[in-house]
């Protein structure tokens, strides 16, 4: 006796490999309508994107958690091996920081003193705001981490972000929980700096190597490795001053700086949360530019 | 009541390899602290996309993959539909081709693995930098597929003790 329904099922084969291969050929037109909606960066794929990131960045936060703390106990042994050979460094350290700071509180009461004299405008103080680095790229040929502050911790895209070494990157795109930040080495990033050394302004552009390079500095620039890099300020967003690194080489005519961040102990960051002294009338908010 | 505790533990098993890739798109992105590695993390999901193309693919429909690759463009930050596209191709060329494999021993499997690692990966790199419009350096992508073959055994082995325990229920 035969089932009924025996006529629809042995049609359904035929017709169920027809749907599948259908529904295999669109999958695979959505997977490249996708990377050009993307390439072009559209708005409605941006919100989806972050919103989805938003999703599951507790997770995310959750997930990596175990992980810090087994990289933490790893250093802490570590640390314990070389406790006295740490300590005598670190005397070493505190003995030549002592005189700098010597140094530092005159310089800074002479500073204070011509500023007076001059009437000086002070530059906004930044605000820090500390966050964790929950998810790096999974993917070699872009330089991004999320981290777990968003929007509602007043992140917004451009700020510049920072460790305890030095400038990290930027806020790219800023969800309402979570955030993507641009490294400094990724492809797409570009920070006006000045040399430490001489005061000339420069690019610092990033070409998902290691180490970015220094471009657009005047003509007959001195850049000579061991020079420090610091934000210039120019843009806006970025507060003038902020560690990057120093020119590492310099060859062919392309310096290259090697930046004060370790990037596998990027953990915690600082977004730094800055304003231009306003040029705006005093009451007219401006809104910052997301 | 045991009807729909067998209907709950079906459906369970049946979410097995779907959730296995997921999280270890999950896991593949948890920054891992471990110097040089951050640039190379192996996309060890595609290893759970080649070995249930292979025996499941029933439990790892077209869609499924889709929509695993996708969840990890998205989160990596990488060309939105990259690993879409990788994930749906591995997994078709998988379950068309299952009946080889099937009854071979395991270093078959593995040494399939190697050219569909590879082809995967050369892929990645032509649409990578097509996408970011620049000559990406194959050096990272390189060390990538090598270390995502090394790690082929490892994470088989755990899928394998997985498929037996769905088989049964």
């Amino acid at each position: 006796m035969r089932a009924p329904g025996g006529n629809v099922l042995r049609l359904a084969g035929p017709v169920r490999a027809v749907i599948q291969r259908f529904a295999f050929v669109l999958l695979i037109a959505a997977a490249f309508l996708l990377m050009l909606l993307g390439r072009f960066d559209n708005a409605l794929v941006e919100r989806t994107r972050l919103a989805v990131v938003d999703a599951v960045a507790p997770v995310m936060d959750v997930v990596s958690r175990p992980v810090a703390a087994a990289n933490r106990a790893a250093d802490a042994v570590g640390d314990l091996a070389n406790l006295r050979s740490e300590l005598a460094t670190a005397r070493e350290e505190n003995r030549r920081l002592l005189q700098w700071q010597t140094v530092a509180r005159r310089l800074e009461a002479e500073n204070a003193a011509y500023r007076a004299l001059l009437d000086v405008k002070t530059e906004a103080a930044p605000l820090f705001l500390s966050a964790r680095v929950i998810a790096d790229s999974g993917a070699p040929f872009v330089r991004t981490v999320l981290m777990n502050a968003g929007h509602r911790d007043g992140v917004r895209a451009g700020q510049a972000v920072m460790n305890q070494d030095g400038l990290v990157g930027r806020v790219a795109q800023v969800g309402q929980r979570s955030a993507r930040i641009l490294l400094l080495s990724d492809l797409n990033s570009r920070i006006p700096v000045i040399n430490g050394a001489s005061q000339q302004r420069g690019v610092l552009v990033g070409d998902n190597t290691d180490l970015p390079q220094l471009v657009f500095l005047p003509n007959q620039a001195q850049v000579s490795p061991g020079d420090p890099i610091v934000t210039s300020g120019h843009g806006g967003l970025f507060p003038p001053g902020l560690p990057i690194g120093v020119v590492g080489s310099v060859r062919d005519g392309i310096a290259r700086v090697q930046p004060l961040v370790e990037w596998h102990r990027l953990e915690y960051v600082r977004v730094v949360r800055y304003r231009l002294p306003r040029l705006a009338p005093a009451g007219e908010e401006q809104p910052v530019a997301e | 009541m045991n009807a729909v505790v067998d209907r709950l533990a079906q459906f369970g098993s049946n979410a097995v390899p779907g959730v296995v890739t997921l999280l270890l798109v999950i896991i593949g992105l948890v920054p891992l602290g471990i110097p040089q590695l951050g640039l190379v993390v192996p996309p060890i999901a595609l290893i759970a996309v080649y070995y249930w193309g292979i025996y499941r693919p029933d439990l790892l429909p077209a869609i499924a993959a889709f929509a695993i690759g996708l969840f990890h463009d998205v989160l990596s930050g990488g060309a939105l539909g990259l690993y879409a596209f990788i994930f749906l191709v591995v997994r078709a060329v998988m379950a068309s081709q299952r009946r080889f494999f099937l009854g071979k021993p395991f270093y078959v499997e593995w040494w399939a693995f190697m050219v569909v690692g590879a082809a995967a990966f050369l892929t990645q790199w032509v649409l990578a930098s097509l996408y970011v419009g620049a000559y990406v350096k194959p050096g990272p992508l390189a060390i990538q597929a090598l270390l995502t073959i090394t790690l082929y055994p490892v994470l088989t082995g755990l899928m394998i003790r997985l498929r037996h325990a769905i088989t049964r229920i």
